[in-house]
């Protein structure tokens, strides 16, 4: 009964993301038919590892199989404008819709940026190190890009799972079942052997939510990442928004937990020689530098370590091709390595996606024990 | 270079859903199970307690049980020590008594035997002067009775008399 309705809410909520225009699924594009197009494999995997406004999900031949999302972007001249990112494919073609284009080459590739009446990008021209440079004005773009998809529907899993179990503990106390023994332990997990030791038993209680928010965010976000297909495959934790978004958050709670006595250790560090921090304050300017770093290298560590696992694995996959290009059979034989390479990879990321969310939550409660560290 | 770019459109609906689903699941999630994991937990230990606690009481029972028994080894220990205390002084006390008793009878027996003894032979005494005097009578009876030794003794008293 719970589980249906809970299908339902999914099912809704998958039809308000993408229900806003007719065209659903099964879009058949054709691009310039450039069957002989040469393998450019930089832009395959940075086309699989980046953010797009469509979400792609197969081609064969000239049929491209994608789900068109919904650009939301505002722009200074015409203000807010909400369409179906399938607006700008048209005859098979990149057409610019209501004074935006979608950049399919150069830097800006993937990007919307603003047009003229004529087609023309629109340009501003602004001084770089002294020189002036043209430079494409781009919208703020708020489209529910893949990575929003991804982002929702990660989080729409990870409610259902977790409020579903948390309803298991509600009335009378049962031995756990089902899900609940495979959840259960990694709460304990997170409680006993992050929370407690690097918080300390007093005060850990208030960041459990957190945490545990944090640690399962990116534990199935990095799951879901490992899934080749359609609803998963988008490389979500090895975005630098998000990463940046739960650094900043950790960022936030530790500043605002922060008592004076880690604000003494910042500016006044005890034991530490005077002319370290007389008339040079160096150590002072370590330690402020060093509390951006700590949120800094939160974002970056995450990202990379996840960003990396999938452009190897789209790597190795890529190898077939470019085999394959020189001869058939190579490609073939080559697969057979190149799978194996691929399954010991994959093995090896979802090491990776525990360690990461691991480590993420754990250095976030190290931080938040440094900071409401009391004087010893 | 888009790769560590962070978008404002991601960040945005990051932002705005992450604090969404912080929020619902603290509420609807964390709180009741942890509040629940941390209930189950003092359950657990206050049985666990419970249960040390009785082993103590246990424990306790039995060290006293133990000291009652000691006790009670004790106090027989002394009893039965006591018991052959007294039944040595009773055999004693009695050996005593008896020695007296028999050396008493002993005594009396000797004084019995000494006295009967001389009884025995006051009696064979006077039971030898009569056999003596009849066997006189009969010895001078038989010298008598020849006329010859009648004379014979006369002549011997006579001659007695006169020496006297």
């Amino acid at each position: 009964m719970n589980k249906i309705t809970l299908a339902k809410y999914i099912a809704i909520i998958v039809f308000f993301v993408f229900g806003t225009h007719n065209r659903l699924f099964a879009e058949q594009e054709n691009h310039e038919s450039e069957a002989k197009k040469k393998l450019d494999v930089g832009a395959l995997i940075m086309d699989h590892v980046l953010d797009a406004h469509e979400w792609h999900i197969l081609s064969y031949n000239d049929f491209h199989l994608s789900v068109p999302l919904p650009v939301i972007v505002y722009s200074q001249t015409s203000g807010l404008n909400i369409f179906m990112s399938s607006k700008f494919h048209h005859e098979h073609k990149y057409v610019p819709y209501k004074g935006f284009a979608l950049a399919t080459e150069g830097v800006l590739k993937g990007k919307i940026y603003e047009v003229n009446e004529d087609g023309t990008p629109k340009t501003t021209t602004i001084v770089k190190n002294g020189e002036k440079v043209e430079e494409a004005v781009l919208p703020l773009d708020f489209s529910i890009t893949k990575n929003v998809v991804a982002l929702f529907v990660s989080l729409i899993i990870i409610l259902w799972v977790f409020i579903s179990i948390a309803n298991k503990y509600k009335g009378v106390q049962k031995a756990p079942t089902g899900l609940q023994n495979a959840i259960e332990p990694l709460i304990l997990f997170i409680r006993d052997d992050i929370a407690k030791p690097a918080i300390g038993a007093k005060k850990y209680e208030k960041y459990m939510p957190y945490l545990l928010t944090v640690f399962m965010f990116i534990f199935f976000n990095n799951l879901l990442g490992l899934i080749p297909i359609f609803p998963g495959g988008a490389n979500l934790t090895g975005n630098i928004s998000i990463t940046f978004v739960l650094a900043i958050f950790t960022f936030i709670i530790t500043t605002r937990n922060a008592n004076k006595n880690y604000w003494v250790h910042i500016f006044n560090a005890p034991g530490v020689p005077w002319w370290l921090k007389y008339p040079i304050p160096l150590m002072p300017l370590v330690e402020v530098i060093g509390v951006f770093t700590k949120p800094f290298v939160l974002m970056v560590r995450l990202f990379a370590n996840i960003t990396a696992g999938h452009i190897i694995v789209l790597g190795f996959f890529s190898l077939i091709f470019i085999f394959g290009e020189m001869s058939v059979g190579v490609g073939y034989g080559i697969s057979i390595v190149s799978i194996a390479f691929t399954i010991f990879m994959s093995v090896l990321e979802l090491l990776v996606a525990f360690i990461q969310a691991y480590v993420f939550t754990l250095l976030s409660a190290l931080y938040f024990g440094m900071a409401t560290e009391e004087h010893h | 270079m888009q790769l560590v770019t962070p978008g404002i459109g991601l960040i945005f609906w990051m932002t705005l859903s992450f604090l969404i689903v912080l929020f619902l699941l603290k509420k609807f999630a964390w709180k009741p199970i942890l509040e629940s994991l941390k209930e189950r937990e003092n359950s657990i230990e206050e049985a666990l307690n419970s249960a040390e606690k009785a082993k103590q009481e246990m424990l306790n029972i039995k060290s006293e049980n133990d000291k009652i028994l000691a006790q009670a080894k004790i106090e027989r220990d002394g009893i039965l020590k006591e018991a052959k205390e007294v039944r040595d002084k009773i055999i004693n006390e009695a050996k005593k008594s008896a020695l007296v008793e028999a050396e008493k009878l002993k005594q009396d027996a000797i004084t019995d035997i000494k006295s009967e003894k001389e009884n025995a032979i006051n009696q064979i005494r006077a039971e030898m002067a009569i056999l003596s005097v009849e066997i006189a009578e009969k010895i001078i009876r038989k010298e008598l009775s020849s006329e010859n030794k009648k004379e014979e003794i006369i002549q011997a008293y006579v001659q007695d008399v006169k020496l006297n």
